[in-house]
């Protein structure tokens, strides 16, 4: 999960990726470059193509591993102007922004698969309705706490390895629509909870005890975020095999069934 | 293309012509609204004060118009002896009861497929001489159409579409002609001011915003850049009669975030120019941000009022910049009386005894990034400001603790291509309404209510999300704006304190007018889709 806590404080990682673009100049994606691809993947492909770009047969974006192109620019071209008679549509990213996304896979191809290959899902199942205690904040298909994030799809947007950061480091990325905060109104009730949604007269929250609840402003005396995560780090509560145990399960929930 | 959908519904209320003098003189006539900004001096500010701060909380809503688009509805609409003009995106011009809200005619143009706006198909309005509306076109078309049945008079083509000119303002009209300038900066145009004959549409004078070779001005690009600089326009310019002069902001040079290709300061880009309005010759500029690497296109309405400064009567124009500067410049002369932020800067650290602004070092795109203040959209941006002379204060729609990372690529001139050359990082997702969660240092919007003779902050009125809506006041004290929450409100002038407020369902990103009809007043505004006027309760 990312979050951008306030981008100045970012440490902008040193590498940057270079990847040629056919007759075009050479483009050079920075790392803030391939995270905007990322969050752009994340919006726009990950439905179809899966966090790791491999959810349509026969295609494996990282890899390269393409039915119609075989090279970046190609590449490029499919994700603005889609395939014509497929399920693949036109997109309205720009030339650059369609760049941010190819060099975000190519980066997600040089990455290992992480601890999803090692795990066992059915153990990490287990584990993550027992010993974790995970069901007390999390939900997964209708079982269990709705104070965390629903997990019911998360193998469908987020790869193992992100999964495992947030198991092992919850703190370092938390979605903005995960935040929690803590309101005081003025007779002194305080509430911590999910905020949902603000504007300049309302704030409205997932409290702890799985409430909808609307707070006027001008009903409260404290109104803050809660900077760091609601969830523990796992990392010397699990072991690592536990850990694999417990991505190779959320990797596999992908799609909730609707009946 | 182009097809005139005609809906003659009923008789308009008979109505003198609009002549030059009526729009010199709209202050004497405040029922109605002539311009974009309300009048020539752009303050949209209204002496109308049957609405007061006592009784605005009895407002409610009169009658609401749905366009037949879900493109952004940024028009500035016009009312003339009570009926309202406006326009539909992209490019439909209707003509309303100002009353009812119900429709007299609607004319439908539409653009050329050629039209490549970098942000929307919008346009922000008309003009009005005589008995003609002017309305500049997305395909970069100037047209007039009759005011009285909506046919068209006369299209003309302003610039090459497909080469990436749009127009989106609306136009100005001064004496017999009809004012417009060129958008397009994203796609390296070079940019121009133009006016054209009212009656026949004929093109009189053109100043060009980027010189050419052997005009005053050229030196300042160092090689050939200046064929692609950009400087464009999108936002209406103002007018004083007393001068003759016409001021009109320019936008960002071109590429916008890598300033590789143009060295020097690429005049005329980031500046306002005062123009002859006879024959559009360059009376004075300023250049607000020099070889602006930060898309800080000074494209914002200059608001022209008379005031005391330091100890003597004198003639000003109040600038609230993209730059993230307020300015007070001497309009007759162009002089620089002052600068001061009015939301957090840290590209420039001063200003030299010309008013040039001190770059600080290293504040420039780069590969990797850089955190720049004011981000990208600005510490304020197109949305009409307003100045009071009832309060003496300046009120700026303002995106507070706003940054952007601003990176550059190398980028090459294509024709009809974006020519952007890097680009900026948000903080924040700039789409987040309807649901936000931010936090306050990832931007915040707000009014700034600023004292122009300090430039010291006289009271604040903070919004949760950012906002994209101007401000309009008038001599009973009350200030009403928006936002991109879709709260439309009216605040005291004087402190800020909030009055009223409404839901309006969509975010408002245009500026309220006022007008009256048969003695009652009026307060009208764009929000989401639709068009509301709002009244006291009878």
């Amino acid at each position: 999960m990312i979050y951008r806590k306030v981008l100045f404080m970012r440490v902008f990682t040193a590498f940057s990726f270079i990847f040629a673009a056919g007759l075009a100049a050479q483009h050079t994606y920075t790392s803030g470059d391939i995270e905007d691809g990322a969050l752009l993947y994340r919006g726009t492909c990950v439905g179809c193509h899966g966090p790791d770009g491999n959810l349509v047969p026969g295609i494996d974006l990282p890899h390269m591993k393409l039915r119609r192109a075989s090279n970046d620019d190609q590449m490029i071209a499919i994700i603005r102007n889609g395939v014509p008679g497929t399920a693949m549509p036109p997109s309205n990213v720009t030339e650059f922004q369609a760049g941010t996304i190819v060099a975000y896979l190519h980066s997600i191809g040089n990455t290992a698969g992480g601890a999803a290959s090692a795990g066992d899902a059915a153990r990490g199942k287990a584990i993550f309705e027992g010993k974790g205690g995970c069901t007390s904040c999390h939900r997964i298909r209708g079982q269990g706490s709705r104070s965390g994030p629903d997990l019911s799809d998360i193998g469908a947007y987020r790869r193992a390895p992100e999964i495992e950061k947030s198991i092992v480091d919850p703190d370092a990325e938390i979605l903005p629509q995960n935040r929690t905060v803590r309101v005081v109104a003025k007779d002194g009730t305080a509430t911590t909870g999910r905020l949902l949604n603000e504007d300049t007269f309302n704030v409205m929250i997932l409290d702890s005890k799985d409430r909808l609840v609307a707070f006027p402003r001008a009903n409260l005396r404290e109104f803050t975020f809660v900077d760091k995560s609601p969830m523990p780090s796992y990392k010397d509560k699990l072991s690592a095999q536990e850990v694999a145990d417990v991505v190779a399960y959320l990797s596999g929930l992908k799609s909730v069934e609707v009946k | 293309m182009k097809r005139a959908l005609l809906l003659l519904l009923g008789v308009g209320s008979l109505s003198a012509q609009v002549t030059f003098d009526r729009i010199v003189n709209a202050a004497k006539e405040p029922q109605n609204w002539l311009t974009y900004s309300g009048a020539f001096g752009s303050q949209r500010h209204s002496s109308l004060s049957q609405i007061t701060p006592a009784n605005v909380k009895n407002l409610e809503l009169q009658w609401q118009y749905q366009v037949r688009s879900l493109e952004k509805f940024e028009a500035t609409p016009l009312v003339v002896d009570g009926v309202m003009y406006t326009v539909q995106p992209p490019n439909d011009v209707m003509a309303l009861d100002a009353s009812t809200g119900r429709v007299f005619w609607i004319y439908s143009y539409t653009p050329s497929s050629d039209a490549r706006p970098c942000c929307g198909r919008v346009n922000r309005g008309l003009a009005i001489l005589g008995d003609i509306l002017f309305m500049g076109t997305i395909d970069a078309h100037l047209i007039a159409i009759d005011a009285k049945s909506g046919r068209p008079i006369w299209n003309r083509e302003v610039a090459k579409a497909a080469s990436g000119y749009a127009l989106t303002h609306a136009p100005l009209v001064v004496k017999d002609k009809v004012i417009v300038g060129t958008a397009g900066g994203e796609f390296g145009i070079r940019g121009f001011i133009a006016a054209y004959d009212a009656k026949t549409g004929n093109e009189v004078w053109r100043f060009h915003n980027i010189p050419e070779p052997g005009e005053p001005g050229h030196e300042t690009w160092k090689n050939d850049g200046w064929m692609h600089g950009g400087g464009s326009v999108w936002v209406t310019g103002s007018y004083d009669p007393e001068t003759n002069q016409t001021f009109w902001g320019i936008g960002n040079p071109g590429p916008d975030w890598n300033g590789d290709p143009r060295p020097g300061d690429n005049l005329y880009t980031d500046s306002v120019v005062a123009l002859d309005a006879d024959s559009g010759k360059l009376k004075w500029y300023y250049q607000f941000s020099p070889h602006d690497e930060f898309d800080y296109d000074s494209v914002q309405v200059p608001v022209l009022a008379d005031m005391q400064w330091k100890g003597r009567a004198r003639k000003v124009m109040l600038w609230a910049n993209r730059n993230g500067l307020m300015y007070v410049l001497d309009r007759t002369t162009g002089e620089f009386l002052q600068g001061k932020p009015f939301v957090e800067v840290n590209w420039m650290n001063g200003f030299d005894e010309k008013g040039r602004p001190m770059r600080v070092s290293g504040k420039v795109p780069t590969r990797d990034g850089t955190l720049i203040f004011p981000g990208n959209q600005g510490g304020t941006n197109w949305y009409s400001p307003s100045y009071s002379p009832r309060t003496g204060l300046f009120y700026i729609p303002t995106w507070g603790d706003y940054s952007s990372i601003y990176t550059k690529n190398d980028v090459e001139f294509e024709e009809g291509r974006n020519y952007g050359g890097g680009r900026p990082r948000g903080t924040v997702n700039l789409a987040r309404a309807p649901l936000n969660v931010r936090k306050d240092g990832e931007g915040f919007g707000a009014i700034r209510a600023m004292d122009p003779a300090t430039g010291e902050r006289k009271w604040e009125f903070k919004m949760s999300d950012v906002t994209d809506a101007g401000i309009l006041t008038t001599d009973s004290n009350l200030l009403f704006s928006g936002g991109r929450e879709g709260f439309f409100y009216a605040l005291d002038a004087r402190n800020g304190e909030l009055l009223w407020k409404a839901t309006l369902g969509g975010p408002v990103q245009s500026g309220a007018i006022t007008y009256s009809v048969n003695g009652r007043q009026y307060i009208s505004v764009n929000a989401g889709s639709s068009l509301f006027a709002f009244a006291l309760r009878q």
